[in-house]
């Protein structure tokens, strides 16, 4: 009967009693939390943070970035840059054009100089050096990437071709 | 970073694992996998439950850390008693923790940088793990159950709540708080959604990725180069592509650019967490940079320029009075003559920031006993600065022989921007507890 009873509810409603109990305790405390939220501020601004910032990293961000390693693709199958070796050269410069993206999202206010009314406040200093930093490091990244890349093509080369 | 197939490749069948064969493993309640997503579109080969599971084991112990600290941070604000703690009393879970007065006075400075610098070295497996699970959003039919409903909202608080931590948490380390709305509360708050949101998603996918684990290998995959790497078998969320693309990527390269992303965030932030030599290397961190090489030149949180501080309210007239069962006034010469106390002691910022100097003055519990504070009182620290409210110091602070009214550091008076002529310095509070121009000091009952 009772087994009856709970498989009467999984059919109806896809999942466990568990799973519907967890989740009804876990949207209360989340109500209660949205609660708070809003009482002390704009709630436009917050909920224009709230599913702005999602809708912005699904639909935004991650076709740009699907888009821009595309167009990188694209690129690099036109150039004749296939060696003997079979390496190929697409990751060395993913991986230096992501963490240097990366760079920029975290610290955009500071290698803008857009906070720098702020960090002003504290330093007694205008901002001056994180765009010189930050394109530092993206050359440093991009170099390092492709010193491997080169090390890679000459360790390959070097072993008989099959 | 999703992949599809060079023109060379183009030849290469594409049925040959979208088309399912009956043979083809399917749910536990025998229905038919979920058609992934529209087909072509997401298309990566190295999508799959596997990956999402280790992406989301490998955030599992770096958010524990982060949210613990978060609230080791909370509760150092002292929100029982008021004051300026990011929440107030009410409407909040109990404080469950102290420093204990036998912990050395960098314990929180460590809490606080471990928070900020992890929130930041965690981005980049956040950012992986979101496009891990991107065919799921264009899964169709959207929902197949309540269940699934249910799963769905929760999910997009989720992301979103994750969303909202981390860009909160990072502009208010860069800018300060210039948002249109509170960014405590709408941080901390904002901590128990994505919290709770979080542990229930991680129970619910635990089978998944027990799964996972069983079928792939715990690090089986990551033995793999980028000639081994097959997609996954299809399954039952959907995660792998119906029509893979040839593999441009193996996983471990994948994580590899991941885990590169968080050890360059690490390594051009943490200096001004660790300070020292390493304050220089910290390139983009926003305290990596120290303006001077003399006793004073450590970071402020703000310059004395900014607070308005002027030479009238320093200068020769200043006195420190001191209130409790009797009020007593002192110049800093007065001061000066007192038994003096040196301690190495740390500023910590909330903002993740902290520098450690050594501090001379006298014992904020020598004053207290002068003034005849009496017992259990809360202390009010007052500054010289316009519109500044009173700091509240709690007397297991200001009794710790540690706390200071520091009147010097590195062996010269400290600076204007340090809080000449006099400053709190207490261990393990937040930065903002170690009031700067200091001129009242009042110990009152509770």
């Amino acid at each position: 009967m009772r087994s009856r009873l709970r498989l009467g509810f999984r059919r109806r409603y896809g999942a466990g009693a568990l799973h519907l109990i967890a989740h009804l305790l876990g949207f209360a405390v989340v109500a209660f939390a949205l609660d708070r939220i809003f009482s002390g501020g704009d709630v436009k601004q917050l909920v224009i943070w709230y599913l702005g910032f999602a809708i912005a990293h699904d639909l935004v961000f991650v076709p740009a970035y699907t888009g821009l390693d595309r167009l990188l693709r694209a690129t690099l199958s036109r150039l004749p840059l296939r060696t003997r070796a079979g390496l190929p050269v697409i990751n060395h410069v993913r991986a230096p054009a992501v963490i240097s993206a990366l760079l920029l999202i975290i610290y955009f206010p500071l290698i803008t100089g857009q906070n720098d009314g702020w960090y002003f406040q504290y330093s007694g200093h205008h901002v001056t050096h994180y765009l010189r930093n930050w394109l530092l490091i993206t050359a440093v990244l991009f170099l390092g990437s492709g010193l491997i890349y080169a090390a890679r093509v000459a360790r390959a080369r070097s072993r008989p071709a099959h | 970073m999703s992949v599809t197939k060079s023109p060379s490749q183009r030849r290469t069948p594409v049925d040959r694992v979208s088309g399912r064969s009956p043979d083809l493993p399917s749910d536990a309640e025998g229905r038919a996998p979920l058609e992934p997503s529209p087909r072509g579109l997401w298309r990566s080969p190295i999508r799959g439950p596997w990956l999402t599971s280790f992406l989301g084991t490998l955030l599992v112990p770096g958010i524990t850390v982060i949210a613990l600290t978060g609230f080791i941070d909370h509760w150092a604000h002292y929100p029982q008693l008021g004051g300026d703690a990011p929440v107030g009393p009410g409407a909040d879970i109990p404080v469950l923790f102290h420093f204990p007065a036998s912990w050395p006075s960098w314990s929180y400075a460590v809490a606080q940088g471990t928070h900020v610098t992890l929130g930041l070295v965690v981005f980049p497996i956040v950012l992986a793990k979101l496009w891990s699970v991107m065919p799921k959003l264009f899964q169709r039919p959207m929902v197949r159950s309540l269940a699934g409903a249910v799963e769905r909202i929760s999910l997009l608080g989720l992301v979103a709540s994750v969303l909202v931590e981390f860009v909160t948490g990072t502009l208010d380390m860069e800018q300060g708080t210039s948002f249109g709305f509170n960014f405590n509360t709408v941080h901390y708050y904002g901590a128990w959604i994505f919290g709770v949101l979080f542990v229930l998603h991680a129970c619910i996918k635990l089978p998944v990725v027990r799964r996972a684990y069983r079928e792939r290998g715990v690090l089986k995959p990551l033995m793999q180069g980028l000639a081994q790497t097959k997609p996954e078998p299809p399954d039952e969320g959907g995660l792998v592509a119906s029509n893979p693309a040839a593999p441009t990527i193996s996983r471990r390269g994948l994580l590899a650019m991941v885990g590169g992303a968080s050890l360059s965030i690490l390594g051009v932030q943490v200096g001004e967490s660790i300070g020292g030599p390493l304050r220089s290397v910290a390139l983009l961190a926003p305290r990596g940079r120290v303006f001077g090489t003399g006793p004073n030149d450590f970071p402020v949180t703000h310059t004395a320029a900014w607070a308005q501080i002027s030479s009238r309210m320093t200068g020769a007239d200043w006195r420190l009075t001191v209130v409790g069962a009797r009020t007593v006034s002192f110049t800093r010469e007065q001061l000066l003559a007192m038994p003096q106390s040196s301690r190495t002691l740390t500023i910590a910022c909330t903002d993740g920031w902290s520098t450690t100097q050594l501090w001379t003055g006298v014992s904020l519990a020598t004053l207290a006993r002068l003034a005849g504070a009496p017992g259990g009182a809360i202390l009010r620290a007052v500054s010289v600065q316009p519109g500044q409210a009173p700091q509240i110091i709690s007397p297991a602070l200001y009794r710790d022989e540690r706390s200071l009214l520091a009147l010097r550091v590195n062996g010269v008076d400290i600076s204007l921007d340090h809080g000449y002529p006099a400053r709190v310095i207490m261990p393990n509070v937040p930065g903002n507890f170690n009031t700067k121009w200091v001129h009242e000091l009042r110990f009152e009952a509770a």
